[in-house]
């Protein structure tokens, strides 16, 4: 099965129409996902075993009209629990790791039917762009296998664009979903912070992460994001808000006449010219079809990746100091007593970006540093999220660029953790915000044939005007019929 | 540029936050630590006076449950057993808190 070929709801109707069955679908898509994994290295664990007897249970059951994932294959980010699965948030800290219990966005996945066929590649603890700094190995892009998938949820998004699955699910603290959604010319959406329960979800920085879908159809990614969004007794900050039916307002009547899509010039500044050539005639074309363009300012975003790199690291640095190799996670040899137990282990179990987030995080937060650092990084975190409450009192969306960059060369960053973090400069004040946004394909690079993407911001818990505009860009453009060919020249 | 960062205060910093380095480790991340410490610094550019930090982008205010001691089943704790480095008999294991060879350190 090549997913390729057909969507989420064609998949039900055949699953549930038994033109195809749960078991035939299943095993067609771990052949595939065993032909492109020699090249693209997306999945940490396959989950074969299990995924196959879930099939078959479905099959033998049948499928309900509200059963939209039932049968359905799809993946699952390692640092979402998962019963039984092992989950490694890619660190060696965690790499024998079996959860006791399921994420709520998994157990909303299970009681629905879907199949869980593996649990997918990231950056140690989601903190990086590119999966370089997986604990295991670095994925690679389908488009070009020299490249970064980008990062953190870069399985998730290569196992997508690869075909493999409809969708796989992510998590994005600060541009982990949208950003490798970009590099792989595929759509990935980050929720309004609160709409999607944390439950289950390896701790990074608690107000900045959230549960998402990388999908490669807008429609699709609606569904699923309704099936995981919600209230949850487990998540206080979950937020009580309705959740709407997203995907129903997507049809051939959904337009962009009128939209007020605000673009900051901010958005521009240190973007590569293939980037901006294909964002300006993404512009263009939306407002061909009727909205109506203007240019904004968002004064503090160049502030946006110090003040991200402080608080997010500060939050991460109090989440971590829970692996100490007591009670689960690695544990270091021939430790002479408890306090040697924690450092060793510590030091032995976590990556070097995660220790150097760890250090950021400690020494912001430390005494002497925690008004100049901390302090003040939270001062421009409300500075942040005015400027775009300025610009939403009358404006619908803002749209921009999602990276400055297409998808770099394996390599080519790693050793340099400011460059990379500056890769995060359009994406984080979104969660800075705690605004929803998605990167949907917008074309492609003319400098190295890659894909670029639209980045589309919304509203708090104004998800459908972010679907409604990328619905109308994708049914109206051929950029997402494009897919990579692996191993070929694209 | 003159790093903000000294190799003992990274070692500090690495004690507060049970971690250890190697010297060619310190002096490395002494460097990084020092030019990201350096790009912090563009934000003193910032007028932020009167502005109240924000800690959280979360709509809900206080939630409140009833707090209630919940029984696991022997499933439940043998599965969180599992994944322990080290178990005796139903308990976690762990090394003397003191280390009777310690030397004072």
């Amino acid at each position: 099965m090549d997913f390729y070929q057909t969507d989420l709801s064609q998949l039900h109707a055949d699953l549930k129409n038994k033109k195809i069955s749960a078991t035939e679908l299943t095993k067609e898509t771990f052949d595939h996902i065993k032909e492109n994994e020699e090249q693209v290295k997306a999945f940490i664990t396959l989950n074969e075993d299990a995924a196959m007897k879930k099939a078959a249970e479905i099959d033998q059951q049948g499928i309900n009209d509200d059963q939209l994932t039932a049968g359905i294959p799809l993946a699952v980010k390692d640092n979402i629990l998962t019963k039984g699965l092992k989950t490694t948030a890619a660190s060696k800290m965690l790499e024998n790791f079996n959860p006791v219990y399921d994420a709520t966005v998994v157990e909303k996945l299970n009681n629905n039917g879907f199949i869980n066929v593996g649990k997918t590649n990231l950056d140690e603890f989601a903190m990086g762009s590119s999966t370089e700094n997986s604990a295991f190995f670095t994925t690679h892009n389908p488009w070009d296998l020299t490249r970064v998938p980008g990062g953190s949820s870069g399985g998730s998004a290569a196992a997508v664009a690869a075909g493999d699955v409809l969708g796989a699910l992510g998590t994005d603290t600060g541009g982990s979903i949208r950003m490798p959604a970009s590099f792989n010319g595929i759509v990935g959406m980050k929720p309004t912070y609160g709409r999607v329960s944390r439950w289950g979800i390896i701790a990074f920085g608690s107000s900045f992460d959230q549960v998402g879908w990388l999908t490669r159809t807008v429609k699709d990614n609606a569904l699923l994001t309704q099936m995981i969004s919600g209230s949850d007794e487990h998540d206080m900050t979950s937020s009580t808000k309705e959740v709407p039916n997203w995907a129903a307002q997507l049809n051939d009547d959904t337009n962009v006449k009128g939209l007020r899509i605000a673009v900051p010039k901010e958005y521009f500044e240190g973007i590569n010219d293939d980037v901006q050539a294909v964002i300006k005639s993404a512009l263009d074309h939306l407002e061909s079809l009727g909205a109506i363009v203007d240019e904004v300012s968002l004064p503090h975003t160049k502030y946006g990746v110090p003040a991200y790199y402080i608080l997010a690291s500060s939050e991460a640095s109090s989440n971590l100091q829970r692996y100490d190799g007591i009670r689960y996670g690695f544990r270091a040899k021939d430790v002479k007593n408890i306090e040697d137990v924690y450092v060793r282990s510590r030091t032995e179990g976590f990556g070097e970006e995660v220790k150097r987030r760890i250090m950021l995080g400690t020494f912001s937060l430390s005494a002497g540093f925690y008004d100049a650092y901390f302090n003040k990084a939270a001062k421009v975190r409300r500075l942040i999220a005015q400027d775009f409450d300025d610009v939403f009192k009358d404006h619908d969306v803002i749209l921009g660029a999602t990276g400055a960059s297409t998808a770099f060369k394996i390599g080519a960053e790693i050793d340099d953790p400011q460059t990379m973090y500056m890769n995060d400069v359009l994406t984080v004040p979104v969660n800075m915000a705690g605004l929803p946004a998605m990167s949907v394909p917008a074309g492609f690079s003319s400098k190295n044939g890659m894909p670029v993407g639209l980045q589309i911001i919304g509203k708090p818990f104004d998800e459908q005007t972010i679907y409604n505009t990328a619905y109308v860009f994708e049914q109206t453009t051929d950029v997402h019929k494009k897919a990579p060919k692996l191993g070929g020249q694209n | 540029m003159a790093s903000k960062i000294t190799e003992q205060q990274v070692e500090h910093v690495a004690e507060l936050a049970k971690l250890e380095f190697k010297d060619e480790e310190l002096t490395k991340f002494t460097t990084q630590l020092g030019s990201i410490i350096d790009m912090f610094e563009d934000l003193t550019n910032v007028d932020t006076d009167g502005v109240e930090p924000m800690t959280s982008a979360s709509d809900r205010e206080n939630v409140m449950r009833e707090d209630k001691a919940v029984k696991s089943s022997k499933e439940e704790t043998d599965a969180l057993l599992n994944n322990a480095p080290d178990t005796d008999d139903g308990y976690i294991k762990v090394p003397a808190i003191i280390d009777e060879s310690e030397d004072g350190e």
